[in-house]
């Protein structure tokens, strides 16, 4: 669609009615209706990557320690503080004034999901440092377990948060699937944390990770098959292009680790290893792959026109 | 309002009657708005160099479009007021009254549309600000601080017009303010007042809506194909725009999206599902240390 505002086919002598009906949907040359956010893809599905490897992995780590899987645990406390302090750097290095970013919790908004999202990493932040800090040096383990069981509770909210930062916006791809994207940060969330206790821990305490990985990677695919039914049209953009490409490669990824794992985690390690990877990176694929979608919805009118259009019949 | 600590915001969608009062302005005027009636807009841009020049924002390329003689292109971070250009080859009703049988009648016509920031009821940008930069004034018009703004450019995306935008070189986000400062001295705004047809016209809103509706009115019965108002309407999916519009062909041949909803309309929605995807988290990772638990217990003899 080039997006001329002209009519086609449509010619007319004077006095006769309008027979043609209007084309399918006009643009303004081809202009986009709303734009698309300036945010770097490095800096924000980087930060929805890490956030859920951070939060999900929280959680992980409190079954660990409960179990008495000790490595585990520990490991994924240390990458939990590791990935939520990229993820804060990450956000503040995408802000136009980075020197401001305390203005951030200069209120406490429930309509913004920003403003939720930083309070949620200022309380989460300090938590799961405590945690790993507890876990590396051996002080203090009551207050390491307390740390560790708070971050576990606030974890499942880091990582599914973000769905709502990305879904609260007038960018078609995103907002189309409100409802389904939680879900899918969620799994992805599960497997990059399960990918990272793979990779990290022995193979006499990573049934529970195996279990995750599996479990993440049935939910991804549902919750993106939903994402797609809902969106109708628009769903071509999570199929096509940029998006389209990292989103096959990430389901790839993301089953061939989960099965790798799955089946032959138990017994070897490099096996073990190498499905955690393909998990980690399939996590990370799938968060650029949403974002890349949510850009290309924005940049073509007809991803914001046609479906308004659709309600308004 | 900025200064509270805990701001609740107010409806996320709907009528509103009063969205300064409830933004928590005691006793506020009346909110006022622009009314932009197209049909009369004679495309010379006035506006657009009165918004410039009052306030004062940078120059933002001088290229030229090729695509009609519009070279502005869109509303942006320092295009405050966006004049569209639509050539459109017909077909177009002609007045009755065309003298000359043998002229062909014209089959061309084109449209020009003076955009602005709709200064929404329900203002999506304004909803997500994380920082409160973005407030509602006691005329009940959309601002944003920028002493305050951080550049976490959320307002952008979540504009269902594609209005505001950051300043690349500054980081901030850039927005028509509907001439605060000169709504304070009793003035009207930059481009209300340069306008030359009175295309653009500046007021209290419940007035500016009478007129509106009286307008299309007299252009329907004169005939005019595709009169139609736009963003006039409290029941549609923003409350209703602070500035509204008397277009002549469909909402989306200007650029403007045909049925716009405030994204936050669905939030406590996105909330919900968001903390039953949080427990189902936390329930898949129950699962996987209970699982090989029970089932390792029945492996091994
Ligand atoms: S048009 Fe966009 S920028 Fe203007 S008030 Fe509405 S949401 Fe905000
Ligand atoms: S860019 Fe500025 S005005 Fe826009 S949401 Fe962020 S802090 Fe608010």
């Amino acid at each position: 669609m080039t997006g001329t505002p002209t009519r086609k086919g449509e010619r007319r002598r004077k006095g006769e009615e309008l027979m043609v009906p209007r084309a399918e949907f006009d643009s303004y040359y081809g202009r986009p209706v709303i734009k698309a956010p300036a945010w770097k893809d490095r800096d924000i599905a980087g930060y929805f990557f890490t956030g859920g490897l951070a939060g999900a992995g929280s959680v992980l780590a409190a079954g660990a320690q409960l179990t008495g899987r000790r490595t585990m645990a520990k490991t994924l406390k240390v990458s939990s503080l590791a990935a939520v302090s990229l993820s804060t750097a990450a956000l503040i290095n995408d802000l136009g004034r980075p020197d401001r970013f305390l203005n951030m919790l200069r209120v406490c908004k429930p309509t913004s999901p920003m403003s939720v999202g930083s309070w949620l990493l200022a309380g989460y932040g300090p938590l799961a440092g405590a945690a790993a800090a507890s876990a590396v040096t051996g002080w203090l383990p009551r207050a390491g377990a307390a740390a560790t069981g708070a971050a576990a509770l606030l974890g499942p909210a880091v990582a599914t948060y973000t769905a709502v930062l990305a879904a609260d916006t007038a960018v078609p791809a995103w907002h189309g699937a409100h409802r389904e994207l939680p879900y899918l940060f969620a799994a992805s969330a599960t497997a990059a944390a399960s990918g990272m206790a793979l990779v990290t821990s022995p193979t006499s305490e990573n049934a529970p990770a195996r279990y995750a990985a599996l479990l993440a990677a049935a939910a991804d695919k549902a919750a993106v098959t939903a994402a797609e039914r809902r969106l109708g049209m628009v769903a071509e953009t999570y199929r096509s292009g940029r998006a389209g490409k990292l989103l096959r490669c990430a389901q790839a990824l993301t089953v061939a680790g989960a099965a790798t794992a799955g089946l032959l985690g138990r017994r070897s390690r490099p096996a073990a290893v190498a499905g955690g990877l393909a998990l980690l990176t399939g996590s990370a694929l799938t968060r650029f792959g949403v974002f890349h979608a949510g850009l290309a919805s924005a940049e073509d009118p007809k991803y914001t026109v046609e479906p308004q259009r659709r309600g308004q019949e | 309002m900025t200064g509270v600590f805990f701001e609740t915001g107010s409806l996320f969608s709907g009528p509103e009657r009063d969205p300064a009062g409830d933004a928590g302005h005691p006793d506020p005027p009346e909110r006022v708005g622009f009314f932009t009636d197209t049909s009369v807009c004679i495309g010379c841009k006035a506006c657009e160099v009165a918004c410039k020049e009052w306030n004062a924002i940078p120059e933002d390329g001088l290229s030229l479009t090729g695509m009609s003689y519009d070279n502005t292109q869109g509303l942006g971070a320092s295009t405050w007021r966006h004049v569209a250009f639509i050539e459109q080859s017909g077909p177009h009703e002609v007045p009755e009254e065309v003298p000359d049988e043998s002229q062909p009648a014209g089959d061309m016509r084109w449209l020009m549309s003076s955009d602005v920031c709709k200064h929404c009821t329900h203002a999506a940008c304004l909803d997500v600000c994380p920082t409160g930069s973005l407030f509602r004034t006691e005329y009940g018009t959309v601002v944003v601080q920028e002493d305050i703004c951080n550049g976490c450019g959320y307002c952008v995306p979540a504009c269902p017009y594609g209005v505001i935008e950051q300043r690349a070189d500054d980081g901030r986000a850039f927005k028509c303010t509907m001439c605060y400062d000169r709504l304070g001295a009793g003035q009207e705004p930059a481009c209300a007042k340069a306008c030359p047809t009175d295309s653009i016209q500046f007021g209290p809103l419940d007035e500016l809506r009478e007129r509106a509706a009286l307008r299309v009115d007299q252009l329907q019965e004169a005939g005019v194909p595709g009169a139609r108002l736009y963003g006039h309407d409290p029941e549609d999916g923003v409350g209703g725009d602070g500035a509204f519009f008397l277009l002549l062909d469909e909402p989306e041949v200007y650029g403007l999206p045909p049925d716009p909803v405030v994204t936050t309309r669905d939030l406590p929605a996105m909330w919900k599902h968001a903390g039953a995807a949080a427990l189902s988290l936390a329930a898949g990772a129950a699962a996987s240390f209970v699982l090989p638990a029970i089932l390792g217990r029945k492996g091994r003899r």
